[in-house]
């Protein structure tokens, strides 16, 4: 086991998985630094569970390493390892109460001040008083805290959650989002979070790994990935993104300038050539007040008509049908009374071209 | 085919609601009853207290064999439990009948565990495999177990020829013979409720061990097998029950007065002997200790929703 | 992978066949002396003859009291489906004062060793003077043991039917009959279908109460095997034990396929 003092890093190091003639895990190289929060985010089937399985010790890689600091766990036994999970649907066992199920990794290690550990997480987590019921006797809610506080208490080096939010209902999952991130840096444990819902894994991780088809697609901070997807698929997976179809012209600046069927249009700088798709969030396009005036110097302007408008509160969501057939979705905030344009208005749309990015022509 | 005896639970029950079509419905389940619990009463309660009476009668003076009167004698129960043969019979039954319990789920529980979280697509295969036995007569299978375990027999022969036994050496018929046909009888009904509870098992709930520290021991004691209790339970009573009333194995495989089960004495006193009053005395016993330890295990096991 | 691990990998699997072997043993000695050319001892093996299976009706007794058996058999499966059925559905639908004694009722008779249940009624027959003892005291007898094992198969699929499906039935203007013969009926018959199969498995094989009931007249099967046992089994008794081996395999392999289909189609 790692004593606390060696670097507690979590590395993948080119692990595969592989069923059969299915790469479950295609290669996958990941470093985790000690302490952090990560997600590894991705639709149902790309790989993530099964990178988080052989993690946990419960699959066993086909090839590659998993390390802690120096120390190679690959094929250590799930029981182990310096590792716990927090399983999806929590896997409570329904025949302990709370605090046998909390004390049960404690007890397989005989370690010692065992009843006041468990009381202290219990408090940690705010269950104290239902020490002693029977997990089919909690709200979903609590049974995640518990989940939680089974492996937290045994100090692991790397925590690992899947999909720990997913059994609950929206606004619980808000609440928890925030009481996940809390107890993370109040116990200071690696987390490493999987899950398929783009916002949870936003709204707490450090760091996020997007996986699709056994491969990481992009990495980095969340605002990072947002901002500046490098493909298609993480454009469209983290968020609602419009791509428009061009072709490189040339630099222009920082800027690089991109043919559109729509018209010329600018994105920053990029290194791509031929044909690009260029991207832009809905909420970073804007309306202009009429079609002459209102636009900056230097915005990327398109024209089209209103086809959709639906009001969903904090905005209104149209959908504008440009000149060349295509539809691309705008979010308006909600800072005006009432709604700026109705089905079948001609709009001018801008945005500043540092909002746009270009990915890879499909 | 279903395990006879599995906790059921109560989801899916209706109240009963006070609509005008309430009074109808009220009587509803009464209706639906009735037939098949007149049945049980008149054919399984009534033949019980009879049973009941019988154990306390007594020849009638000067009368003929079989010809008895009610009394209401209790003391038959004494003067027919403190005969040797007949507890010795008893005490017998029960330690056979234990002795197989414990052995068939040594057989069965690891055999149910392979079908259910091992055998894959084999599943559906293994189950019928292990119900096909029976669809083959009981005394068939076990005068069959006669020739396997027989002087000319394959086990037999097969040790003798290694040298490893003498040459008048005998499995059959013996205790062990008796013993080891109640195992093998019984083993479908204890792998059966075994299996469904281990076909039930989130085998998340093992990895949430392992992952906790367990080892694969570890995990097992502490949660597969508390989780799979009322398996064993219904399996150790569909076995125990039956087979301490059995008679077929101890006549067939054991065959002398040393191996005799109280089934057979029960049967003898009642349809060679027209003893009526000492068989039921003794089958009123065997019910009662049976039914005693039942309601004393399933407490102590804690599964008390199987009742 | 090296043989440890392949070892532990399998040991279960290698386990399951032994067992499973172990189980079948004395059911393939069963078969083969179906084909012995064993005259009236069947217990040593003489040679082999289809003599037993062309001559079936040849040792006397062993069809009547197959017949025996049928009749009886499928008299107390219908009986006890019938009224273990309705028993299951009053426990599974309602709640009424009483459950718990109509639980401990079906529970009882499953609690009770044969030879206790042959022997009380044996001692109520016994009382009434003697008269019913023969088929029809077999016949009641084998209903009242197969109706608590029906109750149970049959109540247990009642518990899993999901109650919405009755509520949208009457949601789409079905009444109380049409919603139970169109919906709920459906769902639940093939529990009744394998509580009727199971019924009609412990009847036919049931020895110990039957023995006790049968008086001197009435011979089933397992009695006829039972009785001849002293003189010798003809090797027609194995040939019997061996068609309704494979009638039952047969019957429960189409049964699992079918179900296997149904759930391929329903997949896809």
């Amino acid at each position: 086991m790692a004593s606390p003092q060696t670097n507690g890093d979590l590395w993948l190091k080119d692990l595969t998985k592989t069923f059969g003639d299915f790469a479950a895990v295609d290669h996958i190289d990941l470093h985790i630094p000690q302490g952090s929060f990560f997600a590894l985010l991705g639709p149902s089937g790309c790989g993530k569970t099964t990178t988080l399985r052989m993690i946990a010790g419960l699959e066993e890689p086909t090839s590659g390493k998993v390390l802690i600091g120096d120390l190679d766990i690959t094929y250590a036994k799930a029981y182990d390892r310096p590792v716990n999970t927090v399983f999806q649907n929590y896997a409570l066992f329904p025949h302990m109460d709370i605090f046998e199920n909390i004390a049960f990794g404690l007890r397989r290690r005989n370690v010692s001040d065992l009843d006041k550990k468990v009381k202290d997480v219990l408090e940690l987590i705010q269950l104290s008083h239902l020490a002693r019921r029977k997990p089919a006797q909690l709200s979903g809610g609590q049974q995640q805290r518990v989940a939680l506080a089974r492996a937290i208490v045994n100090q692991p080096a790397v925590l690992l959650l899947d999909e720990p939010l997913g059994a609950l209902d929206l606004k619980l999952r808000r609440e928890m989002q925030v009481e996940l991130k809390r107890i993370q840096m109040e116990v200071g444990l690696t987390f490493i979070h999987v899950t398929h819902d783009q916002e949870e894994a936003m709204s707490m991780a450090d760091t996020i790994a997007v996986m699709n088809n056994g491969v990481v697609e992009q990495l980095g901070a969340p605002l990072d990935l947002y901002e500046r997807p490098a493909t298609q698929f993480v454009a469209s997976f983290l968020g609602q993104t419009n791509t428009l179809q061009g072709t490189v012209v040339g630099p222009d600046g920082d800027f690089t300038v991109v043919d559109t069927a729509c018209g010329r249009l600018r994105l920053p700088r990029t290194e791509l050539t031929g044909s690009v798709a260029l991207g832009v969030r809905p909420e970073k396009i804007e309306f202009a007040q009429t079609a002459v005036s209102g636009v900056p110097d230097g915005a990327n302007v398109v024209e089209g008509v209103v086809t959709d408008a639906s009001f969903i509160g904090v905005s209104t969501q149209y959908i504008v049908r440009l000149r060349n057939e295509q539809e691309i979705a705008v979010f308006e905030q909600n800072l005006l009374f009432g709604r700026r344009a109705l089905v079948g208005d001609q709009v001018t749309l801008f945005w500043d071209p540092r909002h746009s990015f270009a990915l890879a022509a499909q | 085919m279903n395990a006879p005896v599995v906790p059921v639970p109560a989801a899916g029950v209706q109240a009963v609601r006070s609509t005008k079509a309430g009074t109808r419905r009220r009587w509803t389940p009464y209706l639906l009853l009735l037939p098949g619990l007149l049945w049980l009463g008149i054919f399984f309660i009534i033949p019980l207290a009879s049973l009941l009476m019988q154990s306390l009668q007594t020849p009638v003076p000067n009368g003929l064999a079989g010809q008895f009167q009610q009394t209401w004698r209790f003391q038959n129960y004494i003067d027919t439990l403190s005969q040797p043969n007949f507890y010795n019979a008893m005490i017998r039954s029960f330690t056979y009948s234990f002795i197989a319990t414990v052995l068939a789920l040594l057989i069965a529980y690891p055999l149910a565990y392979a079908i259910a979280l091992r055998a894959g697509r084999a599943k559906p295969l293994l189950l019928v495999l292990v119900v096909a036995p029976f669809f083959v007569s009981f005394i068939l299978r076990t005068i069959a177990w006669k020739q396997v375990l027989g002087a000319e027999g394959p086990v037999v022969s097969t040790l003798q020829a290694l040298h490893l036994v003498q040459q008048n050496f005998t499995i059959y018929p013996s205790s062990a013979a008796v013993i080891a046909g109640l195992t093998y009888n019984f083993l479908p009904f204890m792998t059966l409720p075994i299996f469904a509870s281990l076909d039930r098992l989130d085998t998340r709930l093992v990895e949430a061990a392992n992952d906790l520290y367990a080892g694969n021991l570890v995990a097992f004691r502490k949660v597969t097998l508390p989780l799979t209790m009322p398996g064993v339970v219904a399996g150790t009573l569909l076995t125990f029950i039956p087979a301490s009333g059995d008679y077929i194995n101890s006549e067939l495989l054991g065959g002398s007065v040393n191996t005799t089960m109280i089934g057979k004495v029960i049967d003898s006193r009642f349809l060679v002997l027209s003893d009526y009053p000492a068989a039921s005395v003794l089958s009123f016993t065997l019910m009662s200790i049976i039914l005693a330890a039942v309601w004393l295990y399933v407490r102590k096991a804690g599964t008390e929703e199987l009742v | 992978m090296t043989m440890k691990r392949w070892l532990s990998h399998s040991v279960f699997r290698i386990y399951a066949v032994f067992a499973v072997a172990y189980l079948l043993l004395p059911v393939g000695y069963t078969l083969a002396f179906s084909f012995n050319n064993g005259g009236r001892s069947n217990l040593v093996w003489h040679g082999f003859t289809f003599d037993a299976w062309t001559h079936l009706c040849d040792a006397p007794g062993v069809c009547e009291s197959v017949q025996n058996s049928l009749l009886v058999g499928v008299l107390s499966t219908l009986i006890a489906t019938v009224l273990g059925t309705m028993i299951a559905f009053a426990l599974g639908r309602y709640l009424f004062v009483g459950r718990s004694f109509t639980n401990l009722l079906i529970f009882l008779p499953m609690a009770t060793p044969e030879v206790v249940l042959g022997s009380s009624l044996l001692a109520l027959f016994l009382n009434l003077g003697g008269g019913l003892l023969g088929f029809p005291g077999v016949l009641l007898a084998h209903v009242m043991f197969c109706i608590s094992f029906v109750v149970v198969t049959v109540k247990a699929r009642v518990a899993t039917l999901d109650p919405k499906l009755e509520e949208a039935a009457r949601d789409l203007y079905a009444n109380e009959l049409q919603t139970f013969w169109k919906v709920t009926f459906p769902l639940v018959l093939p529990g009744i279908a394998s509580a009727a199969l199971l019924a009609f498995a412990l009847s036919f094989d049931d020895f110990i109460i039957t023995y006790f009931n049968a008086g001197s007249n009435f011979q089933t099967f397992p009695v006829f095997v039972w009785t001849s046992n002293q003189r010798g089994i003809p090797p027609q008794a194995n040939v019997i034990a061996s068609l309704m081996f494979f009638v039952a395999l047969a019957a429960v392999i189409i049964a699992q396929v079918n179900s296997a289909r149904k759930a391929k189609a329903l997949a896809k």
